[in-house]
């Protein structure tokens, strides 16, 4: 086999194994740092040995083993460990040999769901849960991550330092949490997955070429959520949701790198495979009948996603959806977003009517999007003096700068 | 895997006689919970801030200052040491005492080992 090909098995094998290598090493001895080394050291092992060897039948099953002997050789070597050394010593004694060790063994799969769930508790900062599954999960590097949320590298290392600390000193758990704690973790645990992918999708309008594909990374940890939660509907909903937002990446930034609005992308431009994969796994998400924020979410963008022009979308369906949003999710924002569907569904009185309601409350005072959607109703009803006050309040929010130079051109065609 | 539980109160809080009652049999509750499972060991309500006394040696010399060390309008309350199987257990106590509605509980892991 080529250099080449060794490598990118070698490469393959880290997407699909790293999350599993460390966490069922943390599991047999509840060192983080002990199980991110030996895993980095085994496939720094495959490295070196697979051009010469040839890349083994089941690589996963290899590479653990090999990260397993090194942890034994690791813990023998710090005598103070007995009790850990005794317990993985244990386990390397009963499996197999490396070629027979079952890769799909459910035991393993289990190790890979505590970690995720551990590197999402609650009682950990947020960034520390958006790095920490970032670093054992996906096995990014510290700098990649540092890199990846725009921090000095020493800021991410002491991140990660004190996240794993707290994990070992104050008692959280390494488990799936029990059924009561359950549904509260799974939907703490699919935020962190999606705060990662809009991490990313927010940037990649930028130039950045340092920073790591977050939004992949995302999309590739809740497939295997996913896989592992196979009865958790909002799972599937939340990779069905990433995949649409996913699908229309290289028509949402225009040649001058300006964002482009949904009605304005080119929809030859947007990813088929993506969107297919994505409604079919939201039909089965669905079919559970358990419509979360992620299902509806994710519903929405299918309107979207299946229009084959801006005229086509079903808005009645997506004015509809937004009303079952607001069950789950009763927020503000979610209330503006109906508004402009019910504006699209109907007319641009009745979507000002929803506006006006949100305006009432004070909700989204300081927000531009809100005095924006007002604007372009009351520019579409032809009451342009008040659509041009409207347009100065959105102004006035400090919005970003193509934000800025939009709503600048739309005040300027109004006024002119 | 032992923790203190500080129960902070906000002082600006004002009860009702009887919101006071009623946090009183929520107290109760809660006590028999936790010393029903067996996780609680000691914990007292403290005697108010107005009686704490607050000691430190600077330069070789003691000084005592009348009130309590930290600065802030919040509070200790009182305390509790609990016995808890982990965090989550820890928290779930927690979680049920009277005060986490309006002051704040803070966990504070036994340094071990």
């Amino acid at each position: 086999m080529s250099d080449d090909a060794t490598s990118r098995a070698v490469e393959a094998a880290f997407t699909e194994e790293w999350g599993r290598i460390v966490a069922s090493l943390i599991g047999r001895t509840g060192d983080w740092d002990l199980a991110e080394e030996c895993a980095q050291q085994a496939f720094a092992e495959a490295l070196k040995r697979w051009p010469r060897d040839g890349v083994p039948s089941r690589p996963g099953a290899w590479l653990t083993t090999v990260a397993r002997n090194r942890a034994v050789d690791r813990l023998r070597h710090e005598r103070m460990r007995a009790e850990k050394l005794r317990r993985v010593a244990a386990d390397v004694a009963r499996s197999e040999p490396v070629e027979e060790i079952d890769d799909d063994d459910s035991g393993i799969k289990d190790d890979r769901l505590r970690l995720m769930f551990t590197c999402c508790h609650p009682a950990l900062a947020l960034e520390a849960r958006v790095a920490l599954t970032l670093r054992a999960l996906a096995g990014l590097t510290t700098t990649e991550i540092a890199h990846a949320f725009f921090v000095p590298e020493a800021t991410m290392a002491k991140r990660l330092v004190r996240a794993k600390h707290k994990i070992a000193h104050a008692g959280i758990p390494y488990r799936v949490p029990p059924a009561e704690l359950l549904p509260e973790r799974t939907s703490g645990m699919l935020a962190v997955l999606y705060l990662l992918f809009n991490e990313g999708y927010a940037a990649s309008a930028g130039e950045d070429l340092v920073r790591v594909d977050l939004c992949r990374e995302a999309i590739r940890l809740v497939r295997a959520l996913g896989m592992l939660m196979p009865d958790e509907p909002e799972a599937t909903g939340l990779l069905a949701l990433m995949l649409f937002q996913h699908s229309r990446r290289a028509a949402r930034v225009d040649g001058d790198g300006e964002l482009v609005t949904l009605e304005g992308q080119d929809r030859s431009r947007w990813d088929r495979a993506e969107i297919g994969e994505a409604v079919a796994l939201l039909d089965r998400a669905l079919r559970h009948d358990r419509a979360g924020a992620y299902q509806l979410q994710a519903a929405i963008a299918a309107c979207h996603a299946t229009a084959t022009a801006p005229q086509d979308t079903d808005w009645a369906k997506i004015a509809a959806l937004y009303e079952r949003l607001l069950d789950v999710m009763p927020q503000p924002l979610v209330r503006l977003n109906r508004a402009v569907a019910v504006a699209m569904a109907g007319t641009p009185a009745d979507g000002l009517a929803v506006v006006d309601e949100l305006t009432a409350s004070g909700a989204l005072a300081g927000y531009h999007l809100l005095h924006a959607t007002r604007a372009d109703l009351l520019r579409r009803l032809g009451r342009a003096s008040e659509a041009a006050a409207a347009y100065r309040a959105a102004l006035a929010c400090d919005p970003s700068a193509a934000e800025r130079r939009y709503l600048e051109r739309r005040l300027a065609a109004l006024t002119h | 895997m032992r923790y203190m539980m500080l129960v902070c109160c906000d002082p600006e809080i004002e009860m009702t006689p009887e919101a006071q009652t009623a946090m009183q049999g929520e107290m109760e509750v809660w006590l028999s919970d936790v010393n029903g499972r067996g996780v609680r060991g000691l914990g007292s309500v403290l005697a108010p801030i107005i009686d704490a006394t607050t000691v430190r040696v600077r330069a070789g010399e003691v000084v005592i200052a009348d009130g309590p060390f930290a600065e802030t309008k919040e509070f200790i309350a009182g305390f509790d040491i609990l016995d808890c199987a982990d965090l989550d257990e820890a928290m779930e106590i927690a979680g049920k005492h009277p005060m986490a509605r309006f002051g704040a509980i803070e966990l504070r892991p036994f340094r071990e080992g």
